[in-house]
């Protein structure tokens, strides 16, 4: 995982694919976006091809960028009635099923990200597939690719509702028989939706709608202020002295 | 001419071997499997959904209760990543130590194994054996971080203190007392690393006792040899890791491969297994607890001779020492903010991967800058090991599907998360 193989890697994707992939290079990680419609023909050739032979997929997981970005707590402006002054708003974890947030709409919500290891070159890659319709996240599916995918795509399929086309077995896997919603969805409330117990009358196991209170202890921040001001008084400093 | 059905069979999730809640569905011929299909989840907790509501420090104990047999390699992988996204790195001492816990949790897991999946094929004694070692093993654990098990021992940065001086004691009691109490305390009379040394000095003659128990055993070698072959085109194409991958022949080991902490600082070796069947990784996981044990001597050594600090000197991601924080503002106020909203993590994604006792243990992380991750995935090698159950057992007698349960070394913790 030296630098050199992760920028040849990018450059190798580059040159073979063109524009059908968006390879960037962070840290040494290669990340490359591929549209929906091209990702088996991508990954059939990343698969076979003695340049790549990543010949082993390490995971695939869904994930929902609703809310990215956005911050329960304005720590930079500050208004006629001073510093914000915490939390406003549903964000997280502070809604219940009843007031989850409907008919929210933005565009590339929905992506599966997957992570490709080579044996053969000690190599990594991630894909990122992002869905193009929000409100039915469509995905090709790769178990014709790579068998051991199968699970993943169900978990991806169970917990975010990305439907992956072509699966053989598309069921739920890790949430409850007859569940209904995808729980990690980000309008899907943190406490869930329904609790279950055994009813002593009724002498059966009975789903009630959750009782607890939706409770986040800690705002969710995003400050760049501390380190980048930090920075720029240190910068500035020095730029006295000289 | 009567027509002969097949029979399908419920296997758990309260079978003793179906190591906690698997429930299997057997589609039977006669004794033959069919088809086999697993139901995983019963204990699915959304401990990734969990993560991303808090804090990324407050996490780092949800990762022990994942695979909660090798809790501190779980927590290594997302402390991994939590540092590759801060672009810091854990001074070499915290790195030593990282690496002689991640082996003591090698021991500790593998022990585990041993011990019940002999116990699922019959061989009731080797876990009552393997049980000893976990014993001292745990006491390490609780030596460090106060906790058995669950440690929260690793932090963002380093580890959350260094080794104690003294290793802790038995006390008199009802239970041990006299010469008992004695032979107890005999290893405990000098530091944590003095334990360690007696420990490593001991443990290759307690692997002997499990081999002479087990691998020329001849009722063992009916139940494990030729069963659950693994081809390694089939391991690869199952996204398999670690003991199922090495004991298919394939020589793949991120800790000699993409090396992390100091593992490509010791000297250690890589068995793998030949037929790539349920003996062959018994084989390859009996040897990895004789390399671990020498890895630990070889960092307990360096440990010994290099004092120094184990986490970062940085109040942003670590909390400020007790004398300081009561005799300096900005120690107070670091601390206060540390604990009460944690540390923003700059925007960005990193996937970093731990070579567990199971098989590769991977944390993706993906931050949009603020003090909680933004999506936490977690890779857990028995979710990808378990997904491979149908294709591997079909054909196999339904005794053999015990033996296979327990070559995978399932835990349902990491399963289901």
């Amino acid at each position: 995982m030296s630098d050199t193989s992760a920028a040849s890697l990018a450059e190798q994707l580059v040159a073979r694919f063109g524009d059908t992939l968006n390879v960037s290079s962070v840290r040494q990680e290669v990340t490359a976006e591929v549209a929906a419609g091209d990702l088996i023909a991508v990954a059939t050739a990343l698969r076979d091809e003695p340049a790549f032979r990543f010949c082993e997929l390490i995971d695939l997981c869904g994930i929902d960028y609703l809310g990215y970005g956005q911050t329960e707590w304005d720590t930079e402006t500050v208004s006629g009635t001073g510093f914000s002054r915490g939390v406003e708003g549903q964000a997280q974890g502070r809604f219940t099923w009843a007031e989850r947030p409907r008919g929210v709409n933005q565009p590339r919500r929905f992506a599966a990200v997957i992570h490709l290891l080579s044996i053969e070159h000690n190599r990594r890659l991630r894909l990122r597939v992002f869905c193009e319709d929000d409100s039915l996240p469509m995905v090709p599916s790769l178990t014709l690719v790579w068998p051991g995918v199968n699970w993943f795509e169900r978990e991806a399929f169970d917990l975010y509702g990305i439907i992956f086309d072509g699966h053989p077995d598309l069921r739920r896997i890790l949430t409850d028989y007859g569940f209904v919603g995808h729980p990690f969805r980000k309008d899907f409330p943190l406490i869930g939706n329904v609790e279950v117990r055994y009813d002593p009358e009724q002498k059966r196991v009975i789903y009630e709608p959750v009782s607890i209170e939706p409770r986040v202890l800690v705002p969710r921040t995003i400050r760049n202020d501390a380190d980048l001001m930090q920075a720029k008084a240190e910068a500035a400093d020095h730029w006295r002295e000289n | 001419m009567q027509e002969i059905r097949n029979y399908t069979m419920n296997f758990g999730p309260q079978h003793p071997a179906a190591h906690g809640v698997l429930r299997l569905l057997l589609e039977m011929d006669g004794e033959t499997v069919v088809r086999a299909d697993p139901h995983v989840g019963l204990l699915h907790r959304g401990t990734e959904k969990l993560c991303e509501s808090k804090p990324f420090n407050q996490s780092i104990g949800y990762m022990d209760r994942l695979d909660y047999v090798s809790m501190m390699c779980n927590e290594h992988a997302y402390v991994k990543a939590i540092e590759t996204l801060l672009g810091i790195e854990a001074p070499e001492r915290a790195q030593y130590i990282r690496t002689m816990f991640d082996e003591i949790t090698r021991i500790l897991n593998h022990l585990m194994w041993i011990g019940s999946s002999a116990l699922d094929l019959g061989a009731m004694a080797v876990f009552l054996y393997a049980f000893r070692e976990r014993e001292e093993l745990m006491d390490l654990y609780e030596a460090v971080s106060g906790a058995r098990m669950h440690a929260t021992y690793y932090r963002p940065g380093g580890v959350y203190r260094d080794l104690p001086a003294q290793m802790p004691q038995h006390r008199e009691s009802p239970w041990h007392k006299g010469k008992d109490l004695k032979r107890l305390n005999s290893w405990r009379e000098g530091s944590m690393l003095d334990f360690i040394d007696a420990f490593t000095a001991d443990f290759p003659t307690k692997v002997d006792e499990y081999e002479t128990l087990l691998t020329n055993n001849r009722i063992w070698k009916q139940r494990t040899v030729g069963i659950g072959v693994v081809s390694p085109e089939l391991a690869k194409a199952w996204s398999m890791t670690g003991p199922m991958l090495r004991g298919s022949g394939v020589e793949w080991d991120l800790r000699k491969k993409q090396p992390y902490a100091k593992y490509a600082d010791v000297d250690f070796d890589i068995p793998v297994g030949v037929n790539g069947d349920c003996y062959d990784r018994y084989l390859v996981r009996v040897e990895e607890m004789r390399q671990s044990n020498r890895i630990i001597g070889q960092c307990a050594k360096w440990l010994r001779a290099n004092p120094g600090p184990v986490m970062v000197q940085n109040f942003k991601v670590a909390p400020p020492s007790r004398v300081e924080m009561k005799e300096n503002m900005e120690a107070m106020i670091h601390h206060f903010k540390l604990f009460t909203e944690g540390y923003c993590v700059p925007a960005g994604e990193t996937y970093a991967a731990v070579e567990a006792p199971k098989g590769e243990f991977g944390c993706y992380l993906v931050s949009d800058g603020a003090n909680k991750p933004f999506r936490a995935h977690l890779r857990a090698p028995g979710f990808a090991h378990l997904s491979s159950m149908d294709s591997i057992v079909r054909g196999h007698m339904l005794a053999d599907v015990v033996a296979m349960i327990g070559s995978y070394d399932l835990v349902f913790g990491e399963v289901d998360r």
